[in-house]
């Protein structure tokens, strides 16, 4: 039976390993856990799991399995998308409506149900009393009321709780999330590894045994002291336009950022780069860098960082003259090759969602010149992206 | 031998279930969880709960695996040697026993501490692969090898400043400390002040949920800041009338840099603080 459930595990795409069924089972056997589904739910979950930010999938992997319900490839896509859910209102309703409601039949059949229904519904909904949504009476979503109701994602309104594992309290550990207060976090401390190179090393043996030599043969020891973060960076960021819905990211970013660096530099341009950035948006048109001292100031070991969404017109980037708001020479293209052939360590930081660039055609663009190095700005796009700045 | 919490340490079930998994299959338990949740009380209270010796490695962000095996101190001996001091003939005088070493070698089994190993270098975890799966290791420098007399119990706290490698998590289990609800919360200050009065407690913990839920928050106060803050108001008699008539929106909590670590949190809260006053006008 565990073999069925460790396979499961597998197509939820959780990383578990044999070794660590076997110990699950060694545990099992020597009696860790009395037969009971909580206890077995936390044994499970201390010798399966090894990272909080599987625990969500853990939980909803394991409510899957033991409601019986089919698991169709990722399982992140045989629930219910997200957008579905998002509250948007709270329908109160009185105990006369709510005595009106009647129960539909067993958890069997609710379960049954929803599955049609899931194959049925294509698309948002809200309210009514049917379809999966928020508010409403249907049996099936979230903030509504029905007496018998599964509740699929937001907050419980009326605390009718199901087991431990429906509760998913670890949904924001998930690191395939847009990054949060604690995400942000984890996800810069990963840029450290690339900024610490080696491990130090306090004795400075060349000069030890040459002091000592001076120093007819009686050890003379010589210190060096410990290298430190060497990393250099510089933050290339878009502002205003369509990047307002994403501010609050790029601050989480940035101040993570500037305490992680010693050498970092940071700048601003608006869509692409041309030939002016600047540092300070409230006087961006009196006080502009030149692009062109940009690569002549900084050596190429920097490593460049651009943060955008890359949505613009093709124009700005393959036009001159395609500036929304002046008239550039030349086009952004040509600034941004300038930029790929200074500094070679170069990737893209994208806040939009990745299913989102294909529809986006200076996304594509920009993607492509830089030889498909731009990431999601999520945890695991920010790892992606040190990896690659890091080899 | 089952762990359950101590009179001084509330464990939640899922926390005293991964312990008793631990100690039962002989495996290190990596322990992770916000700031101030107790990770490393953690280990001296099954320390203190089994009646077992603890032994604490502190990592740094220069500790090497090998300090915690042993250290072959060459500097000295080369110095001992050229003034001549009779040592210098036995290598076992240059040898320093790291905590491993102390641990295995120990006649009761203890508790092993091994505490924030994400401060060490990225290979620190690779290094001890072998030592924490076989509880053994050799002594280059005089072919000694070292095992286990009792496998220690290992607990590894992390704060989640790297990632650990994969080949090092299988051999853990691991546990996420959540921060505690309301309920374990009340249990937790009941255990560490058991004369407290009740309003107080209630009151004391609407402003304390009511700061954790501010979410721009650069250090979100944990259980230990706020063990700290009831100390400092039982320690001043702040009475319980005082923390119901300062609800955040009017003013800050008393004493509040007990719960607040963070200078630009503070100003937060005071900036919170007038829009909510300008707004109640």
């Amino acid at each position: 039976m565990l073999v069925d459930f460790f396979t499961t595990l597998r197509r939820g795409q959780l990383p578990v390993s044999l070794r660590e069924l076997l110990d699950l089972i060694n545990a099992l056997q020597a009696g860790v856990a009395d037969m009971d589904m909580d206890d077995f739910y936390l044994l499970a979950r201390t010798c399966l799991v090894k990272d909080e930010k599987y625990y969500d999938r853990f939980d909803r992997t394991f409510a899957a399995y033991f409601n019986n319900l089919q698991l169709q490839g990722d399982i992140t896509d045989a629930l219910i998308p997200q957008h579905w859910l998002d509250s948007d209102f709270i329908k109160q309703l009185s105990q006369e409506e709510r005595d009106q409601i009647e129960a539909l039949g067993g958890l069997d059949k609710l379960l049954e149900t929803l599955r049609e229904r899931l194959e049925e519904q294509k698309e948002r909904h809200s309210g009514g009393s049917k379809w999966i949504g928020t508010g409403g009476t249907s049996p099936f979503g979230h903030s509504g009321f029905n007496p018998e109701g599964i509740r699929i994602g937001g907050q419980s309104k009326h605390k009718r709780a199901v087991k431990v594992w429906e509760k998913r309290e670890f949904r924001n550990l998930d690191d395939s999330l847009q990054l949060g207060t604690r995400n942000i976090k984890v996800a810069l401390r990963k840029l450290r590894k690339f900024a610490r190179t080696g491990a130090a090393d306090q004795l400075d043996l060349d000069d030890t045994i040459r002091s000592t030599a001076h120093n007819a043969g009686l050890l003379d020891l010589k210190m060096v002291p410990e290298r430190h973060n060497a990393a250099k960076v510089i933050l290339l960021f878009d502002v205003g336009g369509s990047m307002d819905p994403f501010i609050r990211t790029c601050e989480e970013l940035f101040s993570a950022a500037r305490s992680e660096f010693k050498h970092l530099e940071y700048f601003y341009f608006h869509n692409c780069v041309y030939e002016k950035v600047w540092r300070d948006n409230q006087r961006r048109f009196s006080e502009g860098i030149p692009t062109l001292d940009l690569l002549h100031t900084y050596g190429r070991d920097y490593r460049v960082i651009f943060v955008g969404d890359a949505a613009m017109s093709p124009y700005e980037l393959s036009m001159a003259g395609g500036s929304v708001e002046h008239m550039n020479d030349e086009p952004g293209q040509i600034w941004l090759q300038r930029i790929l052939d200074t500094w070679e360590k170069t990737v893209w930081l994208n806040p939009a969602q990745p299913h989102y660039w294909q529809y986006t055609q200076s996304t594509q663009m920009i993607r492509q010149q830089l030889n498909g190095h731009m990431y999601p700005l999520t945890v695991a796009g920010i790892e992606a992206a040190t990896r690659h700045l890091s080899r | 031998m089952k762990f359950s919490g101590t009179r001084r340490y509330v464990a939640t079930d899922d926390l005293s279930m991964a312990v008793n998994a631990a100690i039962t299959l002989q495996r290190p338990l990596l322990v992770k969880g916000e700031p101030g949740t107790g990770k490393t009380l953690l280990a001296e209270e099954i320390a203190g709960a089994l009646n077992k010796p603890l032994l604490r490695w502190h990592i740094k962000s220069t500790t090497k695996a090998q300090q915690g095996l042993y250290e072959y101190d060459a500097v000295s001996r080369l110095r001992d040697s050229q003034l001549g001091d009779e040592r210098v003939h036995d290598i076992n005088n240059y040898i320093r026993k790291g905590v491993l070493w102390q641990a295995f070698e120990a006649e009761q089994q203890p508790v092993l501490l091994i505490d924030e190993i994400d401060k060490a270098d990225i290979e620190f975890p690779n290094d001890l692969l072998h030592e924490l799966d076989k509880m053994e290791f050799a002594v280059y420098e005089t072919g000694e090898v070292v095992s286990a007399r009792n496998r220690p119990i290992i607990i590894i706290t992390s704060n989640n400043e790297k990632e650990l490698p994969d080949p090092f998590l299988r051999r853990c289990f691991f546990h996420y400390i959540s921060f505690p609800d309301r309920d374990t919360l009340k249990q937790i200050i009941q255990v560490h002040f058991p004369d407290i009065e009740s309003k107080l407690v209630r009151e004391a913990l609407e402003v304390f949920f009511r700061l954790r839920e501010i979410n721009q928050l650069k250090k979100k106060p944990s259980t230990s800041e706020l063990i700290d803050w009831l100390k400092l108001i039982l320690a001043d008699q702040i009475p319980a009338d005082v923390l119901a008539s300062t609800d955040a929106a009017s003013a800050m909590p008393p004493l509040y840099g007990a719960l607040l670590k963070n200078e630009q949190d503070v100003h937060m809260l005071q900036r919170l603080a007038f829009l909510a006053r300008r707004e109640a006008r």
